[in-house]
């Protein structure tokens, strides 16, 4: 493995870390030489980049001209590896999607583990070879990181906090208080893939389904929407809360309503049968690959076929427009010919019996 | 009240007392403590883990029929008078 | 939404063809002379008429009264009190369905806080799982927080058989369990005069009745016979899907228009006039009726709830862990008790939206997921300050 043995100043371990059946223990987080080892063989051994080998405590680089936008993300996601992904990817993608959502370009990741005593160091392997192909995939490294071991019992296995940096291209001007008004409302597929990936995980709703989480960085998707219409009003991805909360927030940055249509808003079969039996809103139910549009009315023909064009956006639609409404409601005709209003989440969504 | 969904029997375990039903491809597995005689292809309404009742095909359609029906009578039929047609 | 083609037995009764239809049809036969005010007295067809929006389907005459249909919002503080008291000094751990998870007890207290305060409270999803705790650890005690109407009480009943025969001595039941025709009946006696008259306050104009899907599988159609012959009421039972709820209400408005009088069954694909025997026994042979108990908004009714047989009170919790019975103090301000009995709207309460949001709720009915106010709030408060310029959503 390469970090091992390269370099100036590299400690010799004297065995390799056992994967296959150790654990982590506090000595991992001591800062001495099990930390190290731990660093070596398992960080900077996948997450290989030059600047992660210039082996200090932090990463030195030149900034590219232009503006600079940084997002940070805690994530604490349980269980660790759900169907479609796990924590290590979620990590990478969440972060370098908050960052896209100003139409930044990704650059560099920062990522923090705290791990709790007692976490597999296959677990951890798995992890973070994840992490890897996803900066991998995406082209965006993770050129710095910190680890820390807490007592048994006192975290979920692994939580992680990535910081993700990028560069504004010119002449982008992208904030949730931007929608007017005529502006059309843009999804970019299908919504609650994740969320219930991962309550299908949780033992005690006991249902099996095959639907996988949507994890996936969206960069790409920006750059090629970005490119076809340049003046993109907002653009967020629908997390916790679903796309129910991220119209709210927008309408209320905004100090504008909207008024979408259920009809057109796409949902897998598997996704809409697991929120029936439970009880749940697709709506109000997390994704992690999916973002929101908004744009001007007249762009938005162009920017729905840049989106479907995409691999992440092959099931786009626009599923609404923006409305002058000093209440800001997110108003929504439903499939069955009413209206309802489509209100912030309250509290957490908890299966119903009623 | 009371959240039940309608769910088709996929498998029904040797002891006759629990079976996986499908709705729309999300697979459950569900008692049966609460009905007579469920079959494979059944399909039953779920309520908390348990078949409440199985559903009868034919009055399902029987249903959307009449609601078919009621769209399509004549508006000009219908006065101040009391209606002739059977619910 | 779209590509979510695969349910049978749901999709087709959401469909927006058919609703147009019944909606011309309603339309074309409510008198324009009168009006229809229609009691949903089921939870869940509340939660499901706003969510669908129907009441935008229907004409102006033709309203829907919200009754007390929601066993989360007729439950007593008092009862949530006294099961947090057992998970807190007794230590059981607390099996509860969800739906109770954030209801308001004594002094802002609620299940999820006292959980977040250490009391071993877990969520279920069903009693099965109840079982499940119970086997995997026989030195804890749980408690099975059971609620619910006809339709929750035979899940009850399977887990005390099961319980019995698995000889699980760390299992009982907190028992709540409600019936549905008392609690029709004391709503019936306060309605008001017939609707020339102005009613005294406390009553509620109805001129007819949209019966509980589920409960009416278990119950059958029988139990509600006794609406038509003791208070000239019709009753149409109706299915759970919005078209279901639309061709109740069509079936009503016949009825009401044809001085027909009768209990009628929408839901035939799931409810027969007998209902569920094998359920029904079950429950026979491990519940007993308890002489009287106390409704939220509706008071202490004789006959209305049930408790376990003298044969199952091995397994009572209430005996197995005394507490002192909870307080159960309103509230000051909080009109539940008027909005469940369809007295009042949510919107007439003082507190609605002001002091009680689904963030911050004062009473069951806002925490509620088919309480009035919670839908109300979460689907139809756009109504109440007038819709913006309704300019045409491009798709």
């Amino acid at each position: 493995m390469a970090g091992a043995e390269a370099g100036s100043g590299r400690h010799r371990y004297t065995g390799r870390l056992d994967l296959a059946r150790g654990a982590v223990d506090m000595s991992h987080g001591s800062g001495g030489r099990a930390m190290a080892q731990l660093i070596d063989e398992l960080f900077r051994a996948h997450l290989d980049n030059a600047l992660l080998a210039q082996g200090d405590d932090q990463a030195r680089f030149q900034p590219p001209p232009g503006r600079l936008a940084i997002s940070t993300d805690g994530h604490v996601i349980s269980p660790l590896f759900f169907p479609g992904g796990d924590i290590g990817s979620l990590a990478v993608h969440g972060t370098i999607n908050d960052v896209a959502m100003c139409g930044a370009r990704p650059l560099y990741l920062a990522a923090g583990f705290i791990l709790e005593e007692g976490l597999p160091l296959a677990d951890l392997a798995r992890i973070v070879e994840s992490m890897a192909r996803a900066c991998n995939a995406s082209g965006v490294p993770v050129v710095t990181g910190d680890t820390k071991v807490v007592e048994r019992g006192k975290g979920d296995g692994c939580f992680i906090t990535t910081t993700g940096l990028g560069v504004i291209p010119d002449g982008i001007e992208i904030s949730g208080s931007r929608a007017v008004p005529g502006d059309a409302i843009l999804l970019s597929g299908t919504i609650g893939d994740h969320g219930v990936a991962i309550m299908s995980k949780r033992e005690n709703l006991g249902f099996e389904t095959e639907i996988a989480s949507d994890t996936a960085a969206l960069h790409d998707l920006v750059a090629a929407m970005l490119d076809a219409v340049p003046d993109i009003h907002c653009l967020r991805d629908p997390t916790r809360g679903g796309l129910a909360t991220t119209l709210n927030e927008l309408a209320q940055q905004s100090g504008a309503g909207m008024q979408i249509q259920e009809a057109v808003i796409p949902v897998r079969a598997e996704v809409s049968a697991a929120c029936e039996l439970l009880g749940l809103d697709p709506v109000y139910v997390a994704n992690e690959g999916k973002l929101v549009a908004i744009c001007p009315g007249e762009h938005a023909q162009r920017l729905l076929a840049a989106m479907r064009a995409h691999p992440q956006g092959h099931d786009a639609a626009i599923i609404g427009q923006v409305v002058a409404d000093p209440h800001r409601f997110v108003q929504m005709e439903t499939s069955f010919g009413g209206s309802r209003i489509v209100d912030w989440l309250a509290g957490e969504q908890l299966p119903r019996i009623c | 009240m009371c959240l039940a969904i309608p769910a088709r029997i996929l498998e029904i375990e040797p002891d006759g007392d629990t079976a996986t039903v499908s709705l729309g491809g999300v697979r459950k597995p569900v008692s049966l403590a609460l009905v007579g005689d469920a079959a494979v292809g059944d399909y039953v309404l779920v309520h908390v883990g348990y078949a409440l009742n199985t559903i009868s095909p034919d009055e399902a359609e029987r249903t959307l029929a009449l609601m078919q029906e009621a769209g399509e009578l004549d508006p000009a039929e219908f006065g101040a008078e009391p209606s002739e047609v059977q619910p | 939404m779209k590509g979510s083609s695969a349910m049978k037995y749901i999709d087709e009764f959401r469909d927006g063809k058919l609703a147009r239809g019944l909606a011309r049809a309603i339309a074309a036969e409510a008198d324009p002379a009168r009006s229809y005010r229609l009691m949903e007295f089921c939870g869940g067809h509340t939660h499901a008429i706003f969510r669908y929006g129907v009441q935008d389907l229907m004409p102006e005459n033709l309203k829907f009264v919200h009754g007390p249909g929601c066993p989360v919002c007729v439950l007593p503080m008092a009862r949530i009190d006294q099961a947090i008291a057992m998970a807190v000094e007794h230590g059981v751990t607390l099996c509860t369905y969800g739906d109770l998870m954030r209801v308001p007890a004594s002094e802002r207290r609620s299940l999820l806080k006292a959980k977040a305060e250490g009391a071993d409270i877990r969520m279920i999803y069903s009693t099965q799982d109840a079982l499940a705790i119970a086997r995997a650890d026989s030195g804890r005690q749980v408690v099975l927080f059971a609620i619910g109407f006809e339709t929750t009480t035979p899940p009850t009943a399977v887990a005390l058989k099961v319980a019995r025969a698995e000889g699980l001595a760390n299992f009982s039941v907190f028992c709540n369990h409600v019936l549905t025709p008392p609690a029709l009946a004391t709503i019936l006696a306060s309605a008001g005069p017939e609707s020339d008259a102005k009613p005294t306050p406390g009553q509620v104009e109805l001129d007819g009745i949209l019966g509980p899907s589920h409960v009416s599988t278990i119950i059958g159609s029988r139990p509600y016979e006794f609406v038509p012959e003791q208070f000239g009421k019709p009753v149409v039972i109706a299915g759970f899907e919005p078209l279901d709820v639309m061709q109740s209400a069509l079936m009503l408005v016949r009825q009401i228009n044809q001085g027909r009088c009768t209990v009628e069954n929408q839901y035939t694909r799931a409810v027969t006039r007998d209902g569920n025997a094998k359920a029904r026994a079950l429950m026979a042979e491990v519940f007993a009726p308890r002489e009287t108990f106390e409704w939220r908004g509706l008071g202490f009714l004789p006959g209305s709830a049930l408790r376990l047989a003298d044969t199952y009170a091995d397994f009572d919790a209430e005996l197995r862990f005394p507490v002192a019975p909870g307080e159960g103090r309103e509230i000051k301000g909080c009109e539940c008790p008027s909005v469940l009995r369809g007295v009042m709207e949510p919107t007439d309460c003082k507190l609605f939206g002001t002091v009680c949001t689904p963030d911050n709720p004062m009473g069951a009915c806002m925490v509620s997921s088919e309480g009035a106010c919670a839908a109300y709030w979460s689907y139809g408060r756009f109504r109440q300050s007038g819709r913006p310029a309704a300019a045409g959503v491009s798709a």
